[in-house]
């Protein structure tokens, strides 16, 4: 089944000429891992905000499964999908589980129902309930209220998960173990995933389809393999040719 | 001369007594409506846009205006009693509460609010939940200084007619009497302290968050 | 208002002059003890931060109450006025100043150890130059702050503006009330525009609402 499509999408800001997204058309199945891989001011963030109405396109529709957006309310529609950004926003005021609790709570849910999907999401993104539910996201590091972050866009059981560079401020290693841990969420909860890097590696490791997007325009939408082995546009090329280049270096390092 | 204290106290302490609930009344009374005004328009002038620049350069010049000034201003307008006093110590307390809101809710950093309202929340959600908590720590260290500086005025307020300790001290420099002068100058610098300890411990039970060790 | 001016200027000249005086030669030294006490506070580690406390203290006694201890030991009068007027200060131009220099960033600092400056050179010819901002907006906070508390000084026979104001609330003086009120209003007003235009209102107003 369709989970997203974009139809002929485009976003033009107030004065400004150029589009930041160009005609952007493509469709995601239920269940796909997406990476949208660009460098800064490609339009990439600005295409997931569209898709939970955080910003609406200027022309062209957004289409979830089988629903125009446009016509849902723009908090009904961010409800349903999860929202995970590379500052994470928890609440400082809040405990890790009230947190992750907080939009469950608003909407009046039972309360030991939120209770215990809280404590189960948390195991599930490896901090164990009883030592971290009661801390402040200031006594976390940054690895760690990412992954309450996570938690938190896991909690009403979104179809879809959206995230905006979400490792993009956490160092190496953590990054390393945070991306194997989405692969295995993903894996278990079967959701949709589109995740916006400007991190080739990341976007090659984590896509099962990658969207490379420069100026705006969808370059090329392909599994991480066809990409590599036919780019379709020299931008796309000469992506490819760094990384060849880097693992060059390493090897060599190897060799000696 | 501490005998003298000692003696003035045994036989004035109830009027003393009502002297300082007069100080403490005028005073939270003061405070609770420069707290409400000044939270409501502070909030206004915050989402105003162009407005705000404008609205905190009115504000900054209000708030540098001698209080002595504007509590004697307003006798020719109002009278004497506690109603002027309270009237003028509100005027007083209004700037520091306004500007430290304006400036609380503009420093809510974006993408907190990005992230609340990705999540889903509406928003009247989001200014429960998200740029009022934020910017709480800012409002309150406003309501702070305008309590140091109520307290302060309303020592004045004794010579307009509402009472309060500022009687005494008034009366000591009237009678150049010294004892006056010390239970009067000791009593207000202990209700001034108090008051803020008062507030310091209400605050740190509002944000327990803030007080606890990273770890 | 007018006739009042012209019948008898020295009425309302004098103690305007005499509010003015205050207020300099009270700078002057809260400055001076202030310049002081920080480098004393940036050689001696802790005490800038037990100092702060003390003044802190000071700043949340208010001033008639302040003038009502001092008065059994050092007399009405103007000595009385400016021991008051530069303990308050204290507390504005320490912070400000203590503030304005732990700002400055610390890589910068570290590069002028890394080429050799010692701890005095390096406060004077490094810290100093780049936190003049907060050091000017710590300045800024005490003048207006001396001109307030500069009229209740008058309670305890130190001239000034003040005089206006309580001689005009003893005889319901409107004019004379009208007159100590424009012109100590004036007098704050002026001084914080002509501070305010040197630099930018926003910054320096930000860090105006943090240390008070």
């Amino acid at each position: 089944m369709t989970a997203i499509e974009y139809q002929e999408v485009c976003k033009r800001f107030d004065g400004n000429s150029a589009y930041s997204v160009d005609h952007v058309s493509a469709q995601i199945e239920q269940g796909e891992f997406i990476t949208i891989l660009g460098s800064s001011g490609c339009g990439k963030t600005t295409l997931l905000k569209m898709t939970n109405r955080l910003i609406d396109p200027t022309e062209g529709r957004i289409v979830l499964f089988g629903e125009d957006i446009s016509t849902v309310d723009p908090v009904v529609v961010r409800r349903r999908m999860g929202y995970v950004i590379q500052q994470i926003g928890l609440l400082p005021h809040m405990t890790v589980e009230e947190n992750i609790s907080i939009i469950p709570k608003l909407m009046k849910q039972d309360k030991a129902k939120i209770r215990d999907r809280a404590r189960d999401l948390l195991s599930m993104v490896e901090l164990d309930p009883d030592t971290y539910g009661s801390r402040y996201p200031s006594e976390l590091s940054g690895g760690q209220q990412q992954r309450v972050g996570l938690a938190r866009a896991l909690m009403p059981d979104p179809k879809i998960m959206l995230l905006d560079e979400p490792f993009g401020a956490i160092d190496a290693i953590t990054r390393v173990n945070l991306q194997n841990e989405l692969l295995r969420i993903h894996s278990q909860t079967k959701k949709t995933f589109l995740l916006v890097t400007h991190d080739i590696n990341e976007a090659m490791k984590l896509g099962t389809r990658v969207m490379v997007m420069n100026g705006g325009r969808l370059l090329q939408f392909d599994t991480p393999k066809n990409i590599i082995r036919h780019p379709a546009d020299p931008f796309v090329e000469a992506l490819i040719q760094s990384v060849l280049e880097q693992r060059e270096f390493w090897e060599g390092v190897e060799d000696d | 001369m501490l005998q003298d204290c000692v003696n003035y106290i045994q036989n004035n302490y109830s009027q003393i007594a009502v002297q300082i609930l007069d100080h403490a009344r005028i005073s939270l009374l003061a405070l609770l409506a420069a707290s409400v005004i000044g939270i409501f328009f502070g909030y206004l002038a915050s989402i105003s846009g162009k407005g705000e620049r404008w609205i905190m350069g009115v504000f900054q010049v209000l708030r540098v205006i001698p209080s002595l000034a504007i509590l004697v201003l307003l006798i020719p307008v109002m009278g004497v009693g506690t109603k002027p006093a309270v009237t003028a110590l509100t005027i007083l307390a209004i700037p520091p509460v306004l500007m430290n809101t304006c400036v609380g809710f503009l420093e809510v950093p974006p993408f907190m609010v990005e992230s609340g309202k990705g999540i889903g929340m509406t928003d009247r959600e989001l200014l429960m939940h998200v740029r009022f908590p934020l910017a709480l720590p800012m409002i309150l260290s406003g309501i702070r200084s305008a309590l140091v500086e109520v307290i302060a005025s309303a020592t004045l307020a004794a010579k307009i007619g509402a009472g309060g300790l500022g009687e005494i001290i008034f009366t000591g420099l009237g009678l150049n009497r010294a004892d006056l002068l010390l239970i009067g100058g000791v009593l207000v610098g202990a209700l001034s302290l108090l008051s803020l300890a008062v507030f310091d411990l209400i605050r740190r039970l509002l944000m327990p968050y803030r007080y606890r060790k990273k770890g | 208002m007018i006739e009042y001016l012209t019948k008898h200027p020295e009425k309302i000249i004098t103690p305007f002059l005499e509010h003015i005086e205050l207020t300099a030669v009270t700078l002057l030294i809260s400055i001076l003890i202030a310049g002081i006490l920080t480098v004393l506070s940036v050689l001696i580690p802790r005490l800038g931060s037990i100092l702060l406390a003390l003044f802190s203290v000071i700043y949340s006694i208010p001033s008639l109450a302040l003038f009502a201890l001092l008065i059994p030991f050092t007399g009405l009068g103007k000595v009385s006025a400016v021991i008051v007027l530069c303990a308050y200060n204290q507390y504005l131009l320490l912070g400000n100043f203590l503030t304005g220099l732990s700002e400055v960033d610390p890589g910068v600092l570290e590069a002028a150890k890394g080429i050799g400056m010692s701890t005095m050179q390096e406060l004077f010819l490094v810290q100093i130059p780049l936190a003049q901002k907060a050091l000017f907006a710590g300045i800024r906070l005490a003048v207006v702050s001396t001109i307030g508390i500069g009229t209740i000084a008058a309670a305890i026979n130190a001239g000034g503006l003040g005089t206006l104001l309580f001689d005009g609330l003893r005889t319901m003086n409107t004019v004379k009330i009208l007159w100590g009120s424009l012109l100590s209003a004036l007098l704050a007003v002026v001084c914080t525009a002509c501070s305010f235009s040197q630099r930018s209102p926003q910054s320096s107003g930000e860090k105006t609402l943090r240390i008070i």
